[in-house]
């Protein structure tokens, strides 16, 4: 007998069942549509278990990795523990210690976490940092797993940002924090190494692009990787040092500061990341895009890179909402 | 002559995987309709394009007509009609051309979509 493990409760799996179709008999709320894997309406999560590759059809690669599977079109036959995909309990919570703290313009602070137990995530993932039980927010991971020893986030001071206030003025090294994740599915991906990458980011949306390039070039990846990184003026840029000297390591890498205030002086371009990375750029074709940041800037980078040629499942996408960075 | 299913004559899922990006890409710029499809996850919605389009091959399905009014309720309340629905049959066929389908087959997939224009339509 195969068991479904969901929450606290154990359901029995009936011969010819689906797993949404146990869940939903015994009334857990599992939205649904089509009920032939392909609306992805009952997209969840596998917590332990083995999935069946059948449940996993057409999902993007980002989260055949991380288990999600379609609950429609989803027959195990052994059992699975699952959850939906916005359940938080899923993961513990972790203790972890600041080793350091450091500026790296005026609003944003490099924030360096010594975990107390193992994390596996992927550089460009998130984690969620608690000030307490009940407050925290996602930081998107800056470090690359087998490259840097400890978690890096770039935290952006928001007017009235509770959390971020307290990272920038009160927190200091030696203390100990909770997090909890990794989450998202905006990372890099081996294989196709000679496909070009484009990243587009702004403010602090580079900590997530800054992860996964490193991650990308340290894995062997030999087609062209474009870094627009933007901001308003000079001030909001920031590792532009490491990324120029990457650049001088790396012939395959290409950084474009990009500036959409008044003022751009030499070796920046003018205008807002994302035109001027499809003016470089305008046949996508084949890219892969990864689009961190401002949810206006993600939202309509999105549609122009797929309408310019990208296929969707190229487009790796995290959008900076305001309760996700403040 | 074949005694195959039009889903299969067009090449099954493989053909929606190859559609669904030329179709929605249409959808998005068609100014008629594009507006019924701001304002949605674009990831969610490329996934309900396949949908759609496994159903219009003729593919496997379990949507029933209810399905259909139930899915295209909120769309009718902000204006959906006849000439959305034409407008959506008209980048179907223009997808299937450019994917080289044969007229006769791309006839078969329009009549589909015309069959649950009551149902769309919620009339
Ligand atoms: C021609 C016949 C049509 C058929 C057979 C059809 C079929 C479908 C199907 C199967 C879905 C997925 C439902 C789900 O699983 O959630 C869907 C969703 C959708 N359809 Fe249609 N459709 C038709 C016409 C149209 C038209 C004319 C428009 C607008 C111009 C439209 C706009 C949409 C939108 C926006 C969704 C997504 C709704 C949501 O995200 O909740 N459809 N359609």
């Amino acid at each position: 007998m195969t068991t479904i493990r969901y929450a606290n409760d154990k359901f029995e799996l009936e011969p010819n069942e689906s797993v949404l179709e146990c869940l939903t008999n015994h009334g857990v709320p599992v939205p649904f549509s089509c009920r032939s894997g392909v609306c992805q309406t009952c997209l969840m999560r596998a917590t332990g278990g083995k999935l069946p590759e059948t449940s996993q059809q057409g999902l993007k690669d980002s989260l055949k990795l991380q288990n999600y599977f379609l609950a429609c079109v989803c027959y195990p036959d052994a059992d699975l523990e699952v959850a939906l995909p916005d359940d938080k309990d899923v993961q513990a919570v972790i203790p972890a210690t600041v080793l350091s703290l450091k500026l790296l313009n005026a609003e944003i602070m490099h924030v360096e976490l010594v975990c107390h137990e193992p994390i596996d995530y992927r550089a460009g993932q998130f984690i969620n940092l608690f000030q307490h039980q009940t407050l925290g927010r996602s930081y998107s991971l800056a470090s690359v797993p087998h490259e840097d020893d400890h978690l890096h986030l770039h935290v952006r001071r928001l007017p009235q940002g509770r959390v971020s206030g307290w990272i920038h003025d009160e927190l200091r090294p030696g203390e100990t924090v909770e997090i909890r994740g990794p989450g998202g599915d905006c990372f890099y991906i081996p294989g196709n190494n000679d496909q070009g990458l484009i990243l587009i980011g702004t403010g602090s949306g580079l900590a997530p692009l800054y992860g996964i390039i490193r991650d990308a070039l340290s894995q062997g990846h030999t087609g062209p990787i474009h870094l627009f990184h933007g901001s308003r003026d000079l001030n909001g840029l920031y590792l532009t040092g490491e990324l120029r000297d990457l650049v001088n390591q790396y012939s395959n890498f290409n950084y474009v500061p990009c500036l959409s205030g008044e003022d751009v002086p030499h070796g920046y371009v003018a205008g807002r990341a994302h035109d001027v990375a499809f003016q470089q750029i305008p046949n996508l074709k084949n890219w892969r895009l990864f689009l961190c940041g401002h949810p206006d800037m993600v939202k309509t980078a999105k549609m122009k890179a797929f309408l310019a040629g990208a296929s969707m499942k190229d487009i790796y996408a995290d959008a900076f909402n305001v309760s996700k960075s403040s | 002559m074949s005694e195959q299913s039009l889903y299969e004559q067009l090449g099954g899922e493989a053909a929606v995987n190859a559609a669904v990006d030329i179709f929605y890409r249409k959808v998005l710029s068609d100014d008629r309709i594009s507006a019924f499809f701001e304002d949605v996850d674009m990831e969610k919605q490329a996934a309900k394009q396949k949908a759609f389009l496994t159903m219009a091959f003729g593919g496997p399905h379990n949507y029933t007509g209810l399905d259909m009014r139930k899915g295209h309720a909120h769309l009718v309340a902000r204006g959906l009609n006849d000439s959305h629905v034409d407008a959506v049959i008209e980048d179907l066929g223009a997808t299937l051309r450019e994917l080289g389908v044969k007229e006769e087959l791309i006839a078969q997939v329009a009549a589909i979509a015309e069959s649950t224009r009551n149902d769309v339509l919620d009339r």
